[in-house]
């Protein structure tokens, strides 16, 4: 059975391996560090706690047992009504880069009813090969057809990496395909890497719960599979001399009737804050939902949007769509002002690509300071009453 | 028939939650709860046991502790609770947590139904559902947010999707993902706090469930944690001082650089 283990010569003892648990199952005894076994849940959280490599998870290896015929990097791109989300295009484009460093090569994967378009817009972004697959069961995003294509795929090409865009579909799609071929799948990553010593995919994300960053490997499965958030990755510009191969592939086998489309609705697209210029984002600290009103009308004076933090969301001061971070929306606006919010990793996670972000906080030790470019350490109603005071007064209003 | 309720302990956060029936905020210290998206599954599977008059049974892989929520589930009115809990669990990931919630659920006798919350909110990977279901063989469908119509052979559903909602027939037996404010889950009555507490419960380890080893546990999970960090920060930023007017008026200049390039 897989334990945590301690050496004991390499620890020091001083304990920082202790608040680094969330299921406190580590603890001093005699100036070391011990574990209790049954309560740890060999999360591995407190590996990068400890600055002496006293702690390791040993682990008996089972997984694919030919895993060195697996290669290529492919990605599953999404289509509604034939056009390509930007997410598989965002995902190409890292694959690109994730190819070049491990000498392989980028297959899209292209279903549909009628898609044979869009495949050239995926080899212009940097695909090699498209797996093409046109038939009328694949018309709607149902997972039962589509898992169906994708795990013949890679069960006769055998893709070392498999990635999909944590879309609503691609974050249902993704883990079915991932327990039919009984292998890893990390949700939500934000930055994806090759390890230059293993040429292991690395998967990095917000840790489960807490402030940190977890990077995590697929060792001994195939493919190694990743989801990673629309917006998260920089869109490539399209390559219109690139060319490719389109490979045709069979369509669904069988008759896939479980599950049926009766309808779809679709709200015309409000304008969504992932692609505002202009940020008015609310954290707790904005401090009832009355001031609420302040960020909304300095949205609305700066023709911007608002969002907030996943705690405004919870206590019900904002809805959902407004939402940033690694469960709400990534945003990429030229400016971001941030009235406080404190600045969780889960809340960075979706502004990596905010150009210019103000950071309005009472606390001057607030994380989301490490990462402003303006910091203004006070009252951030106070704050926004004044500047909307001031462009009023303005604009003569 | 039978319907299971995938339930899962996660760590209380210090956030400052509304409680959905007296609206008063709760702030709870570091405790084990019901992943919140969970008790919305609770909820529907009882009014759809009543509905189809089903066994409905609360299922969890944990600690021991897990006893007092899955009790607690019962209090809520689920009929019985099943809590899949042994060493040789531990380090389990997504893969490997399916698994062994698909042998419980085998050993009950399988489900016609099961109900799993949208997403855990600890670790928010969404992924039990459908992995789940792969293991059991059957359909499933992702954040459902309305039963529409719901028979022991077939239920029609509605399920959230980017920009819009679909409605959909699922063929029993299947898994549904439960969207919140499906429900307003319900508070246990005290009769039901009574019944919670003697309610049939059953704890199960690995042997008991025939698990092979090498697909539960540590053992059993493909990912692997490598390094945990805490993200290194960009350069300093620059300090804006003064009283709100002044500050307003640098921002004004900020702003008005910004949108200086942006408008066309
Ligand atoms: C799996 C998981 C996923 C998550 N996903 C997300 C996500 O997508 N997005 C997200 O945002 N969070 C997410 N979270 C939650 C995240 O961890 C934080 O809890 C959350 O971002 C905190 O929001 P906050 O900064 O508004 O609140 P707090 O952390 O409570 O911060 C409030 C801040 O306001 C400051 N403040 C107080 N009064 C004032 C005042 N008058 N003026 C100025 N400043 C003031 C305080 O100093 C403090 O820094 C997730 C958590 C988990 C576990
Ligand atoms: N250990 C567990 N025991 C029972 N149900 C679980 C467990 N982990 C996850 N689930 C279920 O799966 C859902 C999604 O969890 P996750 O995939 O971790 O985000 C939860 O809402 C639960 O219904």
């Amino acid at each position: 059975m897989a334990e945590l283990k301690i050496n004991l010569d390499r620890c020091v003892g001083c304990g920082l391996c202790v608040s680094s648990c969330p299921a406190g199952a580590l603890s001093m005894a005699d100036k070391k560090a011990r574990v209790d076994p049954d309560t740890c849940v060999l999360c591995g959280l407190c590996l990068g706690s400890c600055r002496f490599g006293a702690i390791s998870i040993e682990k008996d290896h089972g997984g694919a047992a030919d895993r060195d015929s697996y290669r290529d990097i492919w990605v599953f791109c999404e289509q509604r009504s034939g056009a390509v989300l930007d997410v598989g295009l965002e995902l190409i484009a890292k694959a690109r880069e994730l190819a070049e460093r491990r000498g392989c090569r980028v297959a899209a994967l292209l279903l549909g009813r009628q898609v044979a378009h869009a495949a050239h817009s995926l080899i212009a972004a940097g695909a090699d090969t498209v797996y093409l697959c046109e038939d009328a069961q694949l018309g709607h995003n149902l997972e039962l057809p589509y898992a169906e294509v994708i795990t013949r795929l890679i069960r006769s090409h055998r893709p070392e990496i498999l990635l999909f865009g944590a879309t609503a579909f691609g974050r249902s799609l993704a883990p079915r395909v991932a327990a039919r071929v009984q292998t890893g799948l990390t949700a939500d990553c934000t930055e994806l890497d090759i390890d230059p010593d293993t040429g292991l995919l690395l998967q990095t994300r917000p840790a489960f719960g807490g402030n940190l960053m977890a990077t995590i490997h697929t060792q001994i499965f195939r493919p190694q599979m990743a989801t990673v958030r629309p917006g998260v990755l920089p869109a490539p510009t399209p390559d219109l001399t690139r060319t490719g191969e389109i490979v045709p592939v069979a369509p669904p086998e069988g008759l896939f009737d479980a599950v049926v489309l009766l309808e779809e609705v679709l709200t015309p697209p409000a304008a969504s804050i992932a692609d505002a210029e202009i940020i008015v984002a609310a954290g707790r600290g904005i401090d009832g939902h009355k001031n609420m009103a302040l960020v909304e009308e300095l949205a609305e004076l700066l023709g911007g949007a608002v969002g907030c933090s996943r705690a405004v969301v919870d206590i019900g001061w904002a809805e959902y769509r407004h939402q940033i971070g690694q469960t709400g929306l990534a945003v990429s606006p030229k400016l971001l002002i941030a009235c406080g919010i404190s600045g969780s990793i889960q809340f960075l996670a979706g502004i990596g690509g905010a150009q210019k972000v103000v950071a309005i906080n009472t606390d001057p030790e607030a994380p989301i300071f490490g990462v402003a470019d303006y910091k203004i350490v006070g009252d951030c109603v106070e704050v926004l009453s004044a500047l909307i005071a001031r462009i009023k007064a303005d604009r003569g209003l | 028939m039978r319907i299971a309720v995938c339930i899962k302990q996660v760590p209380s956060t210090n956030e400052v939650r509304m409680d959905p029936v007296t609206h008063t905020i709760v702030r709870d210290a570091r405790q084990s709860v019901t992943n919140p998206f969970d008790s919305y599954a609770i909820e529907l599977a009882v009014q759809l046991g009543q509905k189809l008059n089903a066994e409905t049974w609360g299922i969890s892989m944990g600690i021991p502790a897990t006893e007092r929520l899955l009790r607690d589930a019962c209090a809520r009115g689920l009929d019985k609770a099943m809590l899949l809990t042994d060493r040789a669990f531990a380090g389990a990931d997504t893969l490997a947590t399916a698994y062994t919630l698909s042998l419980g659920i085998g050993y009950m006798g399988g489900a016609d139904l099961v109900l799993c919350g949208r997403m855990a909110v600890d670790g928010d990977t969404a992924q039990i559902g459908p992995e789940l279901a792969e293991h059991l063989g059957i359909p499933h469908v992702t954040d459902v947010c309305e039963v529409i119509e719901a028979t022991p052979t077939k239920l029609v559903v509605r399920r959230l999707i980017e920009g819009g909602t679909q409605r959909l027939t699922v063929r029993l037996p299947a898994l549904l993902t439960v969207a919140k404010d499906i429900n307003q889950p319900r508070m246990p009555s005290i009769a039901g706090v009574r019944y919670g507490l003697e309610a049939p419960f059953v704890a199960l380890g690995a042997a008991e469930l025939g698990a092979d080893p090498a697909h539960i546990g540590l053992a059993g999970s493909p990912t692997q944690v490598v390094r945990t960090y805490v993200p290194e920060r960009g350069g300093e930023a620059i300090a804006l001082e003064g009283d709100a007017a002044t500050l307003a008026e640098r921002l004004l200049e900020i702003i008005e650089e910004v949108s200086g390039h942006g408008r066309a």
